[in-house]
This record gives structure tokens, C-alpha cells and sequence, in this order.
């Protein structure tokens, strides 16, 4: 495996989605680095939840290449992607915790799946983790008892279980509280900087980040406008990518409402 | 209208297509001895639990609704002492599998919808495969095996109490109990019983793959989940009678 060692963790080349013969991505291409937290940014409703489902095997491209540390898993079989879905993580927007497990059933679930643990490291390994997510002692909580925020942190710790190399969030912060919000981008910043993670994170909130991404990405009309630090941004002359940082109701990326 | 009619081929074809797909899929997981036993107990305590006093009461009432009108006819035209025999035919043939898939497909494959339905619609069923974890091994195959082990054992149960129900009520109306009991000993034959039994395995199997395939196929909320549910219950059903036919005709027909 020394080969997909030194691959970079994502790697997308001419990914198209459509659906119903409507591109959502249009021939897209990303090469996101070891260790490297990188965001695509866009409007709700432009395909920034397909990308990572993509990545993730959960949907299967039209056309182009998914390499994950090195591999093609755009015919892949579902077994195989198994494999490497060990080495990634997702936390989904709703946080989607198995409702009728406990928060530390959750956190257990893919340990009790994959690893062969005694009891005894298997609860340890659990407060750990929910520990690491400001959750610690939480254990017993049905997931219906926790709010957004908590649910999400969860979902993290969830995410984090097996140990996986690369970890995605769909709009970690959406629906948070502005404080909440904070302590979020804290805290995927503090898990890439403990355990070297490979972040993607999809969001619409371009505060949240500025503080949290190395890199970022701007999603319209099915292609990326810009990609390079959002420091450089403010120097783009793309009319799409001044609106979607100023937030201004007019501009191209305003339009006739468009059903997904 | 062409259009239309090769819609509902398709969605035919999709929908069978689905149900091969995941009864192949379970098959590999029973294969390869990737079943896990705690789950599947649970499936099979709760799928029985919960069918149980329903199945009962259904096949005793119907035994007794049964008894009302053959046992009238049978006493009028001197025929009596075989009331017994004959209804035990019926029961252990017709109506004891029959109502019984019809039971628990609307208690247990309404469920299974509705459970599936809203974990595929909160996303819980992608976190599943997201955690490499497969849905048909966690989800589906549990629920398949109760459903096909489970169903026999209720059915055996019901039987017994569409017999009972028949038999309360015939000896009102002038069967003797003893003849009520030398006559099924006397018409029935094993054949029966087990060939019903037999026909009640396949049931299960379209209660559990109809039941979890609309679940996993819910989308647009709470109300796609009511549809899937509906859906599950109607099409189950309606597959439970036509192979119920077929079944009959191939069992009981030579």
C-alpha cells in the first residue's frame, strides 16, 4: 500500500451528478491534502451535500473519478467501499444518531461493528471520545434529550471512532447558536491539529469559515468559481463569489427559484 | 396513456427487481454466516409478541363465524359428524396461513415500514452505511428471518384456535364433541397441516422483503413515510393472496 500512502486523501477529476439530465456538479475537480481542513462553500440547494455523498460512496457519480487515499471508488462494490469507509467519517447535517440507541450506544455502535474490544475498553474508548467533543459523562442521554449543537457533537464523536484519516461535515454549524457555532469551528480545528484529520466541511457560513478552513472553494451553477484561501477572496472579481461573501440579495447567483 | 402504462411496468419491474436484490443480499449474509443472532432474536420476540393475541383472537372469531353457518347446514342435511373433519381442513389448509399472513402483514410489515421509512428519511439509514455498516445485514435480514420463522409457529397457534373457536360454538348448535374430535382425526392428514405451514414460510418472506424495501425507499418526510407504509401493508397483502393461490394450487392440487 505504499503507493496509496503517498496519494493525497481526496482526489476528484471531471465529476459530473445529474439528475434527470440536470447537472448538479458539472465536471469538478478537487484535490484536497493530507491534513488539510478545505471547505465548499454555495448557496443551499447547489450540490454541496452530493459532493460529500459522493465522497463517501452514499451516491454514485454520472461520470468522472473519486480517489480515496489513492483508490477509485466510483465502481467500486459496496463491500469494498466498506473497507475504506472505516478510514472516513461523516457527520451529517441532522447529525442522524440512531434515536432509539443512547448517546453512548451511539458513540459504541461502529466499535461494537469493526472491533473486537472487552467491555471494560469498550467504555473507556466511548467517554473518550465523547470526551474529546466537550461530552463527557453524557452516556445515558437518548439522543431527543440532547439540543443541535450537542447532537452534532455527538455525531462527531461517532464520526471519530474507528480513527478515521478523513472526516466530513455537512454544515456543522447550521442551526447553532452564534457561541455554539464558535465552539464547533474550535473545535474541527482541535481535532485536525490532535489527530492530523483530513477535514472537508460543506457550509453556506462564510464566517464560520474564515476562522476554520486552510482552504475553500466556492460551488455555482455545478462548478467551483474559486479555490485557494479565503484570504485571497477578496481579491476575486467574479461578480458570483463578491455576492456570495457579501451576502447581497442581488448579483448572478440570485435567480428564479430553482426545486432541487 | 401509453406513457402511464409503461410507468407502472417499470415501477413493477423496479419494484421486483428490488426485492430479488435484497433477498439475494441476504442470502449471501445467511451464506457466509454473517447474522447477528441477538438481532434477530429481538426481531423474532417482538414480530411474535406483538402478533400473537391478534392472530388468536382473528382465527377464533372467524372459526366461530365459520362454525355458525357450516355447522347449521351440516346438522340440517344429516352431516354433522363430519363438521370437525371438515373445518379443520379448511383452517389448517386456507384459513389459519391465509389470515395469518394477512394478520401480521398488517401489524408487523406496517412496522417494519414505519421504522425503516423514518431512519432512510433522518438520514440514520446513510450513517449506517457511512459507519460501513450494511443496512440489509443490520436492518433487513433480522426482520427477514423472524418474519419466516416466526410466521409457522403463529399460524401452528392460530390453527388451534380457529379449531376451538369452531368447536365452542358448533356444539350450540347440535355437533357432538366426539365426533367433532374422531372427525379430524379421521379427515385430516398431516399433509394439510404441514403443506399450510409450508405455505406461511413464503408469506413471511413477502411480509419482511415488501415491508422493509418501501421503508427504504421512503423519501420526502413524514408523509413519505405514511405512504411507504400503506403501501407496504396493501402490496403485501395482495401478494400474500395471489400466492396463496399458487400455493395451494401446487401443494394441494395433485
Amino acid at each position: 500500500m505504499s503507493m496509496t500512502s503517498t496519494a493525497p486523501p481526496i482526489q476528484i477529476e471531471q465529476l459530473t451528478y445529474a439528475v434527470d439530465g440536470r447537472p448538479i456538479l458539472d465536471s469538478v475537480g478537487l484535490t484536497v491534502q493530507q491534513g488539510e481542513i478545505f471547505a465548499v462553500m454555495g448557496r443551499s440547494g447547489t450540490g454541496k451535500t452530493t459532493l460529500l455523498r459522493l465522497i463517501m460512496g452514499l451516491a454514485r457519480p454520472t461520470s468522472g473519478q473519486i480517489r480515496v487515499n489513492g483508490v477509485d471508488i466510483t465502481g467500486l462494490p459496496e463491500r469494498d467501499l466498506d473497507e475504506l469507509r472505516k478510514d472516513m467519517g461523516m457527520v451529517f447535517q441532522s447529525a442522524a444518531l440512531f434515536d432509539s440507541l443512547t448517546v453512548g450506544e451511539n458513540v459504541a455502535f461502529p466499535l461494537v461493528e469493526h472491533r473486537r474490544l472487552p467491555e471494560s475498553d469498550l467504555a473507556e474508548r466511548v467517554s473518550d471520545l465523547l470526551e474529546m467533543v466537550d461530552m463527557a459523562g453524557t452516556e445515558p442521554l437518548m439522543p431527543a434529550q440532547l439540543s443541535g449543537g450537542m447532537r452534532k457533537r455527538v455525531a462527531v464523536a461517532r464520526a471519530l471512532a474507528l480513527e478515521p484519516h478523513i472526516i466530513l461535515y455537512d454544515e456543522p454549524t447550521a442551526g447553532l447558536d452564534p457561541i455554539s457555532a464558535t465552539a464547533s469551528d474550535e473545535l474541527i480545528r482541535r481535532l485536525r491539529d490532535t489527530t492530523g484529520v483530513t477535514s472537508v466541511i460543506v457550509s453556506h457560513d462564510v464566517q464560520s469559515l474564515r476562522r476554520v478552513s486552510d482552504r475553500a472553494a466556492v460551488l455555482h451553477n455545478g462548478r467551483f468559481l474559486v479555490v485557494g484561501p479565503m484570504a485571497e477572496f477578496a481579491a476575486s472579481q467574479d461578480p458570483a463569489v463578491v455576492q456570495f461573501l457579501s451576502g447581497s440579495p442581488e448579483g448572478p447567483m440570485s435567480g428564479p427559484y430553482q426545486p432541487d | 396513456m401509453v406513457r402511464a402504462i409503461g410507468r407502472q411496468v417499470l415501477a413493477a419491474l423496479d419494484f421486483t427487481g428490488d426485492q430479488i436484490l435484497l433477498l439475494v443480499a441476504s442470502a449471501g449474509y445467511i451464506v457466509r454466516g454473517r447474522v447477528g443472532l441477538r438481532r434477530v432474536l429481538r426481531q423474532m420476540a417482538i414480530t411474535g409478541t406483538d402478533s400473537l393475541p391478534i392472530v388468536t383472537t382473528t382465527l377464533f372469531l372467524v372459526g366461530m363465524a365459520w362454525g355458525w353457518h357450516t355447522a347449521t347446514y351440516m346438522v340440517r342435511f344429516g352431516a354433522a359428524d363430519y363438521f370437525g373433519g371438515g373445518t379443520a381442513l379448511a383452517i389448517a389448509r386456507e384459513l389459519g396461513p391465509a389470515l395469518c399472513g394477512v394478520v401480521v402483514a398488517a401489524r408487523v410489515g406496517s412496522a417494519f415500514a414505519a421504522e425503516l421509512g423514518t431512519m432512510t428519511v433522518t438520514e440514520q439509514v446513510d450513517a449506517l452505511r457511512a459507519l460501513a455498516v450494511s443496512p440489509v445485514r443490520h436492518l433487513v435480514l433480522p426482520r427477514l428471518i423472524a418474519c419466516v420463522t416466526v410466521l409457522p409457529i403463529l399460524t401452528i397457534v392460530a390453527d388451534a384456535s380457529g379449531l376451538l373457536g369452531a368447536f365452542f360454538l358448533s356444539t350450540h348448535f347440535g355437533v357432538s364433541s366426539g365426533a367433532y374430535i374422531s372427525s379430524i382425526q379421521q379427515l385430516l392428514d398431516p399433509i394439510d397441516l404441514y403443506g399450510g405451514i409450508a405455505k406461511t414460510i413464503v408469506f413471511g418472506l413477502i411480509i419482511a422483503l415488501v415491508g422493509c424495501r418501501q421503508g427504504l425507499r421512503a423519501t420526502g418526510g413524514a408523509a413519505g413515510v405514511g405512504r411507504a407504509t400503506v403501501s407496504a401493508v396493501v402490496l403485501s397483502i395482495v401478494l400474500i393472496y395471489a400466492a396463496n393461490f399458487i400455493l395451494t394450487a401446487a401443494i394441494f392440487g395433485a
